[in-house]
């Protein structure tokens, strides 16, 4: 591998053999776990709507790179990620082409109007999934239940939804998701169903358990910033037990906070987006901080009753700044010193 | 633009002061015209807007008396219909019974302050008509509020549970869950639109347990007016 | 709709004589040229608010033609007469009474629209398409070619809010106009109505527009 010729780039200098690819190949693996036991949970519907994400990101990512020029990027695995990870936000028994849509959003408008992999502002599944719950608040709210009977011999009727048109009336079930529950009717699902997740939710964001599994085996290979979920995790954990210890009655424990609705998921694979989060550590520390806090605050006075989306993606939105916040001082020079704006 | 950077001619501050008078005369002259021409017009479409919105909330009533709330808890009648939160509108029918009493309420919603009008019979202690004002809840979810027929369908007779002497409300307005109504005081909501069916019944909670009480102690005065 | 004047040379006519014109030219340049939204990139206050209907989005760009008119006619006629130390001051009055005007006769005509255009109307004062086109246009030229400017550049306007507010209904509510396109079974897109929608839109005209700039050649 000894080369004469010698080779100038830009920094960095010392690089640690692994690609993109076998990063988020990784991040594949991860995930599996999660994505097997939703398919378990909700039968065929969220093996379509799997399916149908990750073709519909696929698909996208490869057109626009041709189409702007470039060589095709499908082959490192990232829009892979974005599209299994969007549908596990989703609610099983979404409609297919609003997944399908919900796909070509988060490629073409959360990653390939900003440039491709590597210049996205945002998670690029949260985008998509933001985009969904704006265009169809009543199909993204519509939840069905866990462990249907005939969940593997028939496919929700609203999942087959004819393109463009409107899925039909709520057939089997809509039921609050505990985080609603709480909201509206100020009822506590016990713990022990929401960290297996015998519970209704999005697809993916159910189980705690294998999340967090997932997450630990990206942090045991050094692919993911430990930093991130640990300090999402910690200031939901503090900011809500402050709020429980101070009235128990009018706000949930922590441990309701932490295993309900898509914390989970969200801080271990959203949050830990390698492009749209800070690079410093102590940026990451400050993001993370600040994305559980939001999460605690939607939740607690917002209008929705989760906030996790919305919290990533506004902590997505201010990394860049929170970067140049703690950026370090250069050695022999005063603290006012400026570095020039590239 | 060039001529910005080349000095401009020097010229007296009084030929600057009379160009902009002029300007200003010919401007103002122009505005009260316009305003003197369509005010009629917008009047009439203004009450037209509100006596609809009345007529609707009351249904049988022919014709309409305004009433000031007074700080101190009392009605008084009021000729002009200003532009006034505080107004009650009372509702007649042809024989000048008094069909109803129409009470404007706001509060917050999802997305905005949501503004209402509901009719109220003292005679019957229910609320009988009611009609969104203005709200910008979301298109398709929260302005459920405005058309959906079954939740429309809570205002036509929605009892108001008064204490024997009628002094205070004895059980609140709530909206609850749709499908869940059990007791008869209670709002049946919407699928979709929780938060702003619910932020309805929190304004016509609020609104009933302040006015409803004033509207019993004033209960001659809306009736005998009727007579006169 | 390329440079009119260069091509002129062989057809002869009504429409080559037209199409020469230097006032046709004022006012072709506002609807495709220099179009105040998809390419000038002003007034985006209103263009991204209202146009959530083709019904709302006609209405806002008729009101802001009529003041474009009426400021430019009323700015070119009183161009020597007001000093220019004092002009921009002069212009926003000029300005600030036909939306007034406006303000009053939408409110005539129909208490939903003027709901529905709501404090956007008022707005149209600091809409910098009027101002621009008053300082950069009619405070140099004829009362004719400010006309016709004020015309091109407003119908320009009218033109892009209706595009706008086309492709925003169809999605959003399945209709033009209030009349029905897609069948009722159609699920309506809701992002479209809010403000996000308006954005999404805006960028997808300006891509059109800057697609067709680049490529016209290859065409």
């Amino acid at each position: 591998m000894f080369q004469k010729t010698l080779h100038i780039s830009t920094s960095p200098h010392v690089v640690r053999g692994i690609g993109t690819d076998d990063i988020m190949r990784n991040v594949v693996w991860a995930m599996a776990p999660t994505a097997g036991y939703a398919i378990w949970v909700f039968g065929l519907s969220a093996l379509l709507m799997l399916l149908t994400a990750t073709a519909a990101c696929v698909l996208t990512e490869h057109l626009l790179a041709r189409m702007s020029g470039k060589e095709s990027t499908i082959s490192d695995w990232s829009a892979v990620i974005t599209g299994a990870l969007l549908a596990l936000t989703l609610p099983p028994g979404f409609p297919l082409w609003m997944t399908f849509l919900g796909g070509v959003v988060a490629i073409g408008l959360g990653k390939f109007a900003f440039g491709g992999l590597g210049y996205n502002v945002f998670n690029p599944a949260l985008v998509g999934r933001a985009f969904l719950q704006a265009a169809f608040p009543v199909a993204i709210t519509t939840w069905h239940k866990a462990f249907a009977p005939e969940r593997f011999l028939s496919v929700t009727a609203s999942t087959l939804t004819f393109p463009f048109t409107e899925p039909a009336a709520v057939d089997a079930f809509s039921g609050a998701t505990p985080l609603a529950a709480f909201k509206f009717e100020h009822a506590i699902t016990p713990a022990y169903d929401l960290a297996l997740g015998l519970i209704p939710g999005s697809t993916g964001e159910t189980c705690a358990v294998l999340i967090a599994l997932g997450g630990l085996y990206l942090i045991a290979r050094g692919m993911m910033d430990w930093r991130i979920p640990v300090s999402i995790l910690a200031a939901v954990g503090v900011f809500s037990s402050i709020l429980h210890l101070a009235d128990a009655e009018a706000y949930p424990s922590p441990v309701f906070m932490w295993l309900s609705g898509g914390l989970m998921l969200g801080a271990v694979f959203m949050a830990t987006d390698m492009v749209a989060s800070p690079v410093t550590p102590l940026g990451v520390w400050v993001y993370g901080t600040l994305i559980g806090v939001l999460v605690v605050v939607i939740r607690i006075w917002g209008g929705l009753p989760e906030g996790v989306m919305y919290a990533i993606l506004l902590g997505n939105a201010v990394s860049p700044h929170l970067d140049k916040l703690v950026i370090p001082r250069v050695y022999g020079t005063s603290r006012t010193y400026k570095t020039k704006a590239t | 633009m060039n001529s910005a950077t080349s000095t401009p001619p020097r010229i007296g501050s009084g030929r600057m002061i009379t160009a902009m008078t002029a300007t200003g005369a010919l401007c103002a002259l122009f505005i009260v015209l316009a305003y003197q021409g369509t005010l009629p017009r917008i009047e009439y479409l203004k009450a037209k807007a509100l006596e609809k919105a009345i007529v609707e909330v009351i249904p049988g009533m022919t014709s309409q008396k305004v009433f000031r709330l007074q700080p101190d808890g009392t009605l008084q009648e009021v000729q002009e219909a200003a532009k006034d939160a505080s107004l009650v509108y009372a509702g007649y029918d042809l024989k000048g019974n008094l069909a109803g009493v129409a009470i404007e309420a706001s509060g917050m919603g999802f997305a905005d302050v949501i503004r209402i009008i509901y009719g109220y019979n003292p005679a019957t202690e229910q609320i009988i008509g009611f009609r969104v004002l203005e709200s910008k809840e979301t298109p398709g979810l929260g302005d459920k509020i405005e058309k959906d027929p079954a939740f429309l369908e809570n205002f036509k007779t929605l009892p108001i549970v008064l204490s024997a002497d009628k002094s205070r409300v004895q059980h609140r307005i709530v909206a609850v869950k749709h499908g869940k109504k059990e007791k008869a005081w209670e709002l049946d909501g919407i699928t979709g639109a929780t938060i702003s069916s619910r932020a309805v019944g929190n304004i016509l909670g609020t609104s009933t347990e302040h006015i409803v009480p004033v509207l019993h102690k004033n209960l001659p005065l809306l009736e005998n007016l009727a007579k006169q | 709709m390329s440079n009119p004047i260069s091509q002129g040379q062989n057809n002869k006519g009504f429409w080559s004589a037209l199409a020469q014109s230097q006032s046709t030219n004022e006012f072709l340049k506002g609807l495709w040229k220099e179009n105040p939204v998809f390419v000038q990139v002003l007034g985006m206050c209103p263009t991204l608010a209202v146009t959530n209907s083709a019904r709302n989005g006609l209405a806002m760009g008729l009101a802001t033609t009529f003041v474009l008119l009426m400021s430019n006619t009323l700015v070119s006629l009183l161009r020597k007469v007001i000093p220019r130390q004092v002009r921009i001051a002069s212009y926003i009055l000029i300005i600030a009474t036909f939306v007034t005007l406006v303000d009053y006769a939408i409110q005539a005509i129909s208490m939903e629209l003027s709901k529905a255009l709501g404090a956007f109307i008022s707005l149209i004062v600091v809409n910098c398409v009027i101002l621009g086109r008053a300082e950069a246009f009619a405070s140099k030229n004829t009362v004719g070619r400010s006309i016709m400017d004020a015309l091109g550049m407003g119908f320009g306007f009218v033109m892009a809010l209706l595009a706008l507010g086309s492709v925003r209904e169809l999605l959003g509510y399945g209709s033009i106009f209030g009349l029905l396109v897609f069948p009722p079974v159609y699920q309506e897109w809701v992002i479209m109505i809010l403000p996000a929608g308006g954005f999404f839109t805006l960028a997808l005209w300006l891509f059109v527009f800057n697609w067709y700039k680049t490529h016209k050649k290859a065409l």
